[in-house]
């Protein structure tokens, strides 16, 4: 198996994504600049959290200019299984290949906590390892990560079960006083309508061993022995 | 010449900040008048904040080397130690104090951009920052804007470079208000024979600046800094720099590229005084010179004399130098982190640094005559006890009456901002990016495992400015030794220490005696407990026109994890474990926070110190840490022994656990409480582990004393003077600050 992260000027959980690959599939994988403009051999692929281009503009905004972007497109539509974590998710709205947007959380700070998510869906090709309806606990830490769509999007996101994660409380409640930064129905992850690319908010690639507080997240990796 | 420059005349002198004798030293130095460019240079190098001109006789009394350490202070950028398998790690503390006070978002973020470049400057990559923060009471608004404003500050900038802040303190005094005190810690880990040396050396090897273009923002940052603030501080708001963490996110992966190039010779970062300070420290460490030529640095702005690009203090900019013949490949790797930089000169052998412009010469100075440690002033100052000190220690505080409530008081403690919890603050930053965090913040001292070891390191800011108003000696002591406990209760043996030295104007006698009697107490301390002092940095002149604060000597401590495994939290565990108080609760009052909120004073002796017991009650905590023996470590600070215990029974992730208690009675009923002892941990372990604790307590020669149990009933019971319900206090623990902050 071969895996792809793509690094980008401003990346900075690029590391921890390598070692969490290393911890969870026993794989080492690529780090790949971002100015690549064939990605080949590539099993899957992570775009990485960090601030890139320094989220200056808006995060995400001038990375999706970046000329891996293009290839990468095209490797979501032959259903390649993509990941994009924190700012990795901003990149994928931003460059269109999840639908929606993220924005300042409605604290208007910064929130770096442990947080519960549920698994609402599992057509993700990411998830395939949960049982539908699992409880997760995850760190997040992200100044905008409030996920906003208009009322047509949400519905085509439910109909067609694209909300995989939502904010809950410890015992899978979604209320509003478990939503860390205000995103619309509580949305924390997002996958596209083949399931194969997936956009979260929380960080499973910092919850992979025991020694760090938690392996919630590990299983996001090992779905992929299910699916390659 | 291009640039008029101005004639020197006796009213620039001293507006440059030089004494008489100081001018004539340059003036011996040079055989001739100085330019105004020279001028400017002999100014920010002599400085306080470059030169350390009033405290390195003091600091050089600090036990510097020995142990693990790798680098003496004062050698490289940051201090270096040995930790084994190969590795090494390189961290230092440094203030942005009184850029905080003017402009307290960029002054704050800025302080972090420094010191991180410090770290990676020698190779090492960042793995954790900390902190150490102090203002005035959050009933002001200056003050909540200050705080504001510098925590977003910190976290903006640590965020984006992705390095997690995992630990720091956080203290409110009225005497902070109008002077904060902002200090940042970084640490920094690297192959222990890789590391980069700040040095320019062989004969025309090039000389390249890199990073964010030179303007005219910080110039004369570093004199700003050896100043007292007033209100024309106001006006120094264009010395403050801004800062770019995704520029130097760039720089810093460009550096780490660097690393291990044989055809590298030297890097140094710029901070304070800019391309001055670079050039001179590069040259003297190397006894070389350098040539530079200002009209080849890449600027922000036009027209900028050669005053200004040498004084410039813009940000996130670097010095490096390459042996000559390898300019394509640096070159290749600043174009790939899209990182502007120039050819600026090249290295000469003559010892002097030369600055030309437009192929005119501006100056012409002699490296080792600017630098510490070469020809920079060194003063004694004259040096006199405060009257208040004796005073304070003659306070009868047996005078004082007992509380009836001491669940109140307990209350009231727990809501002080000073011991509440400061998660308001750390859950803005990010404390688990580079996925090492064992221990983040709110514990004892923050855990960071080293990925491929079994390894960890741990690591605490601690300083308790009030002891050191009462008694400079006993409060350096109590620093050294308060930062020690806190990584030894993870299961760390603490290694080595940096310190950042905030204090008055050293040109007022009492302040010079606390300064040198608070370093008499850390070398002692450092001494008896074998962590040398690898580095840091002083801060002088923390006044505002209404006070001056207290004197604030803050310690960085790195501890040493061999096996990660055996690390503790400082939480309770289990029900039915038993609690034990490791060291001897003396019921000391002086200087405590019980003194400060309950009776609003800020009197009396600081607690009793014994260097070589507290030196065996942390290595006993570690043995049984390390053997397995105890569950939990939290020591007694502030608050005594009652907030530690409520810490501890509410910390815990996993929900709330009970805590029943019952300590002999010699003492007044709040000194048993709430006195701030020293030397004292209390740990949990199971009933079977008893024993086992025994013994290392008697080989250790320590005191342990069964206190209590870990109790499902949710409440915390202390004799018969205490039983208040968990629930509560972790209410009033965790919501005290936003409470403020957030209305």
């Amino acid at each position: 198996m071969k895996a792809g992260i793509i690094v980008f000027p401003g990346s900075n959980c690029d590391h921890d994504a390598y070692w969490a690959l290393r911890e969870t599939l026993d794989i080492r994988a690529d780090f790949i600049w971002h100015r690549e403009t064939e990605l080949k051999g590539y099993d899957f692929l992570i775009l990485p959290g960090g601030f890139s281009y320094g989220d200056y503009l808006r995060s995400g905004a001038i990375a999706r200019f970046s000329p891996v972007m293009q290839e990468l497109q095209k490797l979501a539509e032959k259903g390649t299984p993509i990941i994009g974590i924190c700012n990795g998710f901003q990149i994928l709205t931003e460059s269109g290949l999840l639908p929606g947007a993220l924005t300042v959380n409605d604290t208007m700070k910064f929130e770096c906590r442990m947080i519960n998510l549920k698994l609402s869906e599992n057509r993700s090709l990411w998830t395939k390892r949960y049982e539908r309806g699992a409880i997760l606990n995850m760190p997040i830490a992200h100044g905008e990560g409030r996920y906003i769509a208009d009322s047509d999007l949400l519905k085509e996101l439910e109909d067609n079960q694209q909300i995989v994660f939502q904010y809950c409380d410890e015992a899978g409640n979604i209320t509003d006083a478990a939503n860390p930064n205000g995103s619309v129905n509580h949305i924390a992850g997002i996958c596209n309508k083949e399931g194969n690319v997936l956009g979260m908010m929380p960080h499973p690639e910092r919850v992979v061993e025991a020694v760090l507080g938690g392996t919630d997240g590990k299983a996001i990796f090992q779905s992929l022995l299910e699916v390659l | 010449m291009k640039y008029k420059e101005p004639d020197i005349k006796p009213e620039i002198i001293k507006e440059h900040g030089f004494t008489e004798d100081e001018y004539q030293r340059i003036l011996n130095i040079l055989g001739r008048k100085p330019s105004w460019t020279e001028l400017g240079i002999f100014s920010v190098m002599w400085s306080e904040h470059a030169s350390y001109k009033n405290s390195i006789a003091v600091l050089k009394t600090l036990p510097r080397k020995g142990g693990r350490l790798l680098v003496e202070a004062g050698e490289e950028n940051a201090g270096l130690i040995d930790i084994g398998e190969g590795y090494a790690i390189a961290f230092k503390i440094e203030s942005h104090n009184h850029p905080s006070a003017v402009e307290p978002y960029q002054g704050a973020a800025t302080g972090v951009g420094g010191i991180l470049r410090d770290i990676f400057s020698m190779g090492a990559r960042p793995i954790a920052l900390l902190n150490s923060l102090r203002f005035g009471p959050l009933d002001k608004p200056r003050n909540r804007y200050l705080f504001q404003q510098v925590v977003k500050g910190i976290g903006d900038y640590g965020n984006c470079m992705g390095v997690p802040t995992v630990g720091g303190e956080l203290v409110f005094d009225d005497v902070y208000t109008g002077n904060p005190l902002v200090n940042a810690m970084a640490i920094g880990v690297i192959r222990r024979k890789k590391y980069i040396s700040a040095i320019a050396k062989g004969k025309g090897n090039p000389v390249y600046i890199i990073g964010s273009a030179t303007g005219r923002d910080g110039i004369h940052g570093a004199t700003f800094a050896s100043e007292e603030l007033s209100e024309k501080s106001e006006e120094r708001k264009s010395n403050v720099q801004v800062g770019d963490p995704f520029a130097e996110k760039t720089l810093l992966e460009a550096t780490l590229e660097l690393l291990g190039k044989a055809w590298l010779v030297g890097v140094q970062d710029m901070g304070a005084a800019g391309i001055t300070c670079c050039s001179t420290e590069m040259a003297a460490r190397g006894k070389s010179g350098i040539i530079l030529h200002l009209d080849r640095v890449h600027q922000r702005e036009p027209d900028m004399t050669p005053y200004e690009i040498m004084l410039s203090e813009s940000q996130e900019r670097m010095m490096i130098i390459i042996r000559k013949g390898f300019e394509k490949d640096a070159e290749a790797i600043f174009d790939k982190w899209e990182i502007p930089w120039s050819n600026v000169g090249e290295v000469t052998d003559d010892g002097k640094v030369k600055i030309f412009m437009d192929g005119e010469l501006y100056a012409d100075v002699p490296a080792y005559d600017l630098v510490l440690g070469g020809g920079a002033p060194v003063y004694y100052r004259e040096s006199k006890e405060p009257a208040y000190i004796k005073e304070s220690a003659d306070y009868d505080l047996n005078s004082l009456p007992e509380p009836d409530d001491f669940n109140d008081v307990l209350k009231k403690l727990i809501s002080s901002p000073n011991i509440a919890s400061k998660k308001w603050v750390f859950e803005q930053y990010d404390n688990s990016v580079r996925s090492n965090t064992v221990m983040g913040p709110g514990s004892d001292a923050a855990v960071i495992r080293l990925k491929g070891s079994r390894k960890a390191i741990a690591a605490s800011t601690d300083g308790n400015g009030r002891f050191v108003y009462l008694n400079p000696y006993k409060g350096g002591v109590i620093a050294v030794l308060e930062s020690a406990r806190n990584v030894a209760c993870t299961g760390a043996e603490p290694v080595a220490i940096t310190n950042c030295l905030n204090f008055g104007n050293p040109y007022d006698p009492e302040v010079y005696y606390q300064f040198t009697e608070a370093l008499r107490g850390m070398g002692d301390a450092c001494k008896a407990l074998g962590t040398p002092v690898t580095g840091g940095n002083v801060s002088f002149y923390n006044e505002s026109p209404d006070t001056s604060v207290f004197p604030t000597p803050v310690i960085g401590m790195l501890g040493l994890i061999e096996n990660i495994d055996q690390v503790v939290s400082p939480w309770f565990k289990d029900e039915g474990d038993f609690i034990v108080i490791l060291g001897t609760l003396k019921g000391e009052l002086g200087g405590s926070e019980y003194l400060k909120v309950i009776h609003g004073l800020v009197t009396g002796e600081p607690p009793q110190i014994d260097l070589d017991f507290a030196n065996r009650l942390n290595r006993a905590v570690v043995t049984a840490i390390r053997e397995g023996v105890v569950k939990s470590a939290h020591d007694i600070s502030d608050g005594g022994l009652a907030v530690a215990l409520a810490e501890s029974a509410i910390g815990n992730p996993a929900g709330l656990r009970g805590v029943e208690v019952y300590s002999m009675r010699k003492m007044r009923n709040d000194g048993l409480l709430f006195g701030e002892t020293q030397s004292v941990i209390i740990v949990s372990l199971a009933e079977r582990k008893l024993m086992d604790l025994e013994r290392i307590s008697s080989d250790y020669g320590i005191s342990s004393t069964t206190i209590g149990r870990v109790r499902s009933h949710q409440r915390l019971k202390i004799n018969d003077l205490i039983d208040v319900e968990l629930k509560e206090i972790k209410a009033l623990y965790d919501n005290a600050i936003a409470a403020v902050m957030e209305g």
